[in-house]
């Protein structure tokens, strides 16, 4: 047994109402940047539809994740080593601009500077890759609350074996919301598919980074994972990828997403997992054995043993306390609520839903009948397949067993907490129909419902005898750093070039400049761009517009 | 003349090549990238890359064929002149037409491709010309020289080769390359211009050609506190050495 530390989110879809603040304060932080305008490390996808980019969960056609071969070991489903150096001058899988969407602003300045017309002067779409004037014709959330579903939305993937059963008239149809980041799996397949070892998984915690002074560009790490959460930054040339806001983590507060999340569905938290188990787990022949498989690979913290273990594994005491109390571990092992998303891609994913009722909830009570009781909700989960088996389809590689069991439960806790809002006698029968007792099924709504801060986040620092380390304490010296990429760099060896800036540092000098400049915030070494949230309103900094042609002033 | 030509200049693009490459790797790693454009344009890349760099990849292994093998040890193994000849040209015509179609093919694509054409940088475009002169020039060699014998038969093992070698053994001989045909010293010329150039260009990734993909295992793990103390970025300060 080779115990190790996993941090790990649990989102509840029921509580997600697609408002993208997740995904917008992720952009902000994370995303930005040119070479990066196409890319959200957080997205929302309304489902059913294609997803960002579009359809990326059809294997068949992307080749992400592992396989698992006739002699039971896995492998890249997009081929083994050789076969990826052997067709590493041209990515065979690669998903195109148009997979994703092109990108593009608005062409202001005609409507700033227009001389009165008798028509209104109109803002044209320009690409933010050729510069050109574009057809705005998709985006990250084109079909977002099923617009366009009636072209679209049956392309969804997710409706592969009840092809069928499925009607996409409007009153018959169901809907909900998918959050999706990176999933910093146990066994992350773009990790495996990087020739040349750039990403990597961090030891301590388990978050699934890449090296950028290591990463070379081979973008085989795009198309090996599955849930196409590699992104290429089409500028720099580099990899990215969500970061689980490792250094919001390191010092103890939760990830940008989490932080701003409206519906406050995010729980984080550590799992405790036996490394030595997770390949034979992820190897497992049938599909629908490998959300169970995936669970018996985690280990739980409250047993001494595996404290033991774990503290002779290196893992510090107040981590294996933070294990202890970690929300997700309840989520996932003891009320056994959320489900990894996709299991059948074999990569052991780490952020787990708990699928939404609300499906369900909605046709109950479009038919008339009590919505909150016990024994209707349990009739529409057995009956209303369609959205079930497409939960199962999401979650459970297919399997309808274990969803059902999640949706009861919750069906169950509405109905048990509707005789305590309402001050009547509890009954006790319906949690014991799903396998819990009264406390139990008290301490998962509160847990659910009304849980603290503190409650869903459950996140322990980085230790601090390692604080030189980290990067948004950078006591490494701040100064020593040069200014990245001067221009000359810039120039000469493309953009990016140079010493990249440690996150802290860089803010830590817009802050300064903004606060010591005496004219208008404006980074001089930065005359391409212009973040607007360190412009003051004063006037219009270096590079808000294109320098007029012929060179006059504004 | 000569000796500027053929033993300052070549010595100097090889310094500029070695010290460069180090230069460039210690300041400038995160800049070390194939800068690939695959994400723009999907078609055209597709033929021509690979068309372009397996015929790359067969034309550098001529050269050390040609370059570094001394004749007599080829006629030790029984390979005479003509059957060396009739290889060298078979496999040097296919792996340079591959090389040269390609590189026709990406550099179309590179003009014509809107957002290719505008994320290339300065020294792309030198470099291309560099490339591309070199690469024609060897094609000219190949057809002209070997097969049609223009401007005389030359056999380059007995000039260009021995004094490459004795150009590595840094006992360079520049009178053989004086007696070479105009095309091979141009073509030697731009080749050594193309290395001078290599390590401030996006060739540098040549060199992390990722062969260790193949031995290492799928997952890597990394604890957080590896990271200072490598080349390219800032070292460990003193007093924050790890302790056992």
């Amino acid at each position: 047994m080779r115990v190790m530390a996993q941090m790990a989110m649990v989102m509840n879809l029921d509580k997600c109402i697609g408002c993208h603040t997740c995904s917008v304060t992720c952009k902000q932080a994370w995303t930005n940047r040119t070479g990066m305008e196409y890319v959200w490390f957080n997205n929302v996808e309304t489902r059913p539809g294609l997803g960002y980019p579009r359809t990326y969960e059809d294997q068949d056609e992307w080749q992400g994740g592992w396989v698992r071969k006739p002699n039971g070991r896995l492998d890249l489903r997009a081929g083994g080593r050789w076969k990826k150096l052997f067709t590493i001058f041209s990515n065979p899988k690669l998903p195109s601009i148009e997979d994703y969407y092109e990108p593009w602003t608005y062409d202001y300045e005609t409507l700033l500077n227009s001389p009165q017309t008798d028509t209104f002067p109109v803002a044209r779409p320009k690409s933010l890759i050729s510069g050109k004037n574009m057809n705005v014709e998709w985006s990250a959330n084109w079909d977002d609350d099923l617009g366009g579903s009636l072209e679209h939305a049956a392309r969804d993937v997710m409706f592969k074996g009840i092809e069928d059963k499925v009607k996409l008239e409007f009153e018959e149809t169901f809907m909900f919301y998918l959050p999706r980041i990176c999933e910093h799996c146990l066994n992350p397949s773009c990790a495996a598919s990087c020739p040349s070892g750039a990403i990597y998984k961090r030891e301590e915690d388990g978050i699934v980074l890449v090296d950028q002074d290591r990463c070379r560009g081979w973008r085989m790490c795009v198309s090996g994972c599955p849930y196409k959460k590699v992104y290429f930054n089409h500028k720099t040339g580099k990899a990215e990828k969500c970061t689980f806001c490792y250094p919001r983590i390191e010092v103890g507060i939760p990830t940008v997403c989490s932080e701003t999340c409206v519906g406050r569905l995010r729980y984080i938290g550590l799992m405790l997992y036996d490394a030595d188990a997770v390949l034979e787990a992820a190897a497992v022949e049938d599909e629908h054995a490998l959300y169970e498989a995936q669970r018996k690979v985690f280990l739980d913290p409250r047993d001494p043993e595996v404290e033991r273990a774990a503290l002779a594994a290196g893992i510090e005491a107040d981590w294996i306390e933070a294990a202890k109390k970690s929300p997700v571990l309840r989520l996932i092992t003891d009320y056994k609520v959320a489900l990894p998303l996709h299991p059948e891609y074999r990569t052991m994913p780490m952020v787990w839903y708990i699928p939404p009722l609300s499906p369900v909830v909605d046709v109950v009570k479009e038919t008339g009948v009590d919505a909150e009781d016990r024994s209707n909700l349990f009739a529409a989960i057995d009956t209303l397949r369609i959205p079930v088996e497409y939960l199962a389809n999401l979650f459970t590689a297919g399997d309808v067993e274990p969803v059902t069991g999640v949706l009861k439960k919750l069906a169950a806790m509405r109905s048990y907490m509707r005789d305590i809002n309402l001050g009547r006698e509890t009954d006790p029968s319906i949690p014991a129909a799903v396998g819990m007792t009264e406390e139990e099924m008290y301490e998962m709504f509160r847990l659910l419902a009304i849980a603290k801060y503190a409650d869903r986040y459950v996140i322990p620092p980085a230790h601090a005898e390692q604080a030189h380390a980290l990067e948004e304490l950078a006591t490494d010296c701040s100064v020593d750093f040069d200014a990245a990429g001067s221009y000359y760099d810039q120039a000469l060896l493309g953009e990016g070039a140079g010493y990249p800036t440690p996150v802290a540092v860089e803010n830590f000098r817009m802050l300064q400049d903004r606060q010591t400049a005496d004219t208008v915030a404006s980074p001089d070494d930065k005359s391409s761009r212009v973040n607007l949230l360190n412009w003051d309103g004063k006037g219009t900094p270096e590079g808000l517009f294109p320098p007029r042609e012929d060179g006059g002033e504004r | 003349m000569t000796v500027f030509l053929w033993v300052i200049v070549p010595y100097l693009c090889l310094a500029v090549f070695a010290v460069g490459h180090v230069w460039r790797y210690r300041y400038d790693k995160f800049g070390w990238t194939t800068r690939s454009s695959q994400l723009y344009e999907d078609r055209l890349l597709r033929l021509g890359s690979p068309l372009f760099h397996f015929g790359m990849l067969g034309v550098v292994g001529g050269h050390v064929i040609g370059l570094l093998i001394p004749r007599s040890w080829t006629e030790a193994v029984g390979i005479d002149d003509h059957l060396y000849h009739y290889a060298a040209v078979g496999g040097g015509l296919v792996a340079g037409f591959m090389a040269l179609v390609g590189m026709v093919i990406l550099i179309y694509r590179r003009r014509t491709v809107g957002p290719v054409f505008s994320a290339t940088t300065v020294m792309d475009k030198v470099m291309y010309a560099f490339l591309a002169a070199a690469i024609v020039l060897g094609m000219w060699n190949t057809i002209a020289g070997s097969i049609f014998s223009l401007g005389g038969e030359y056999n380059y093992r007995e000039g260009v080769s021995v004094w490459y070698r004795s150009f590595l053994a840094f006992q360079p001989d520049a009178e053989l390359m004086a007696e070479a045909p105009i095309g091979f010293k141009l073509h030697a010329l731009v080749a050594f211009g193309l290395f001078a150039l290599w390590p401030f260009t996006r060739l540098v990734h040549v060199f992390s050609a990722p062969i260790g993909y193949l031995t290492r295992p799928y997952i890597v793990y990394r604890s957080r506190d590896s990271r200072p103390g490598q080349p390219g970025s800032t070292p460990t300060r003193r007093g924050w050495d790890r302790v056992g």
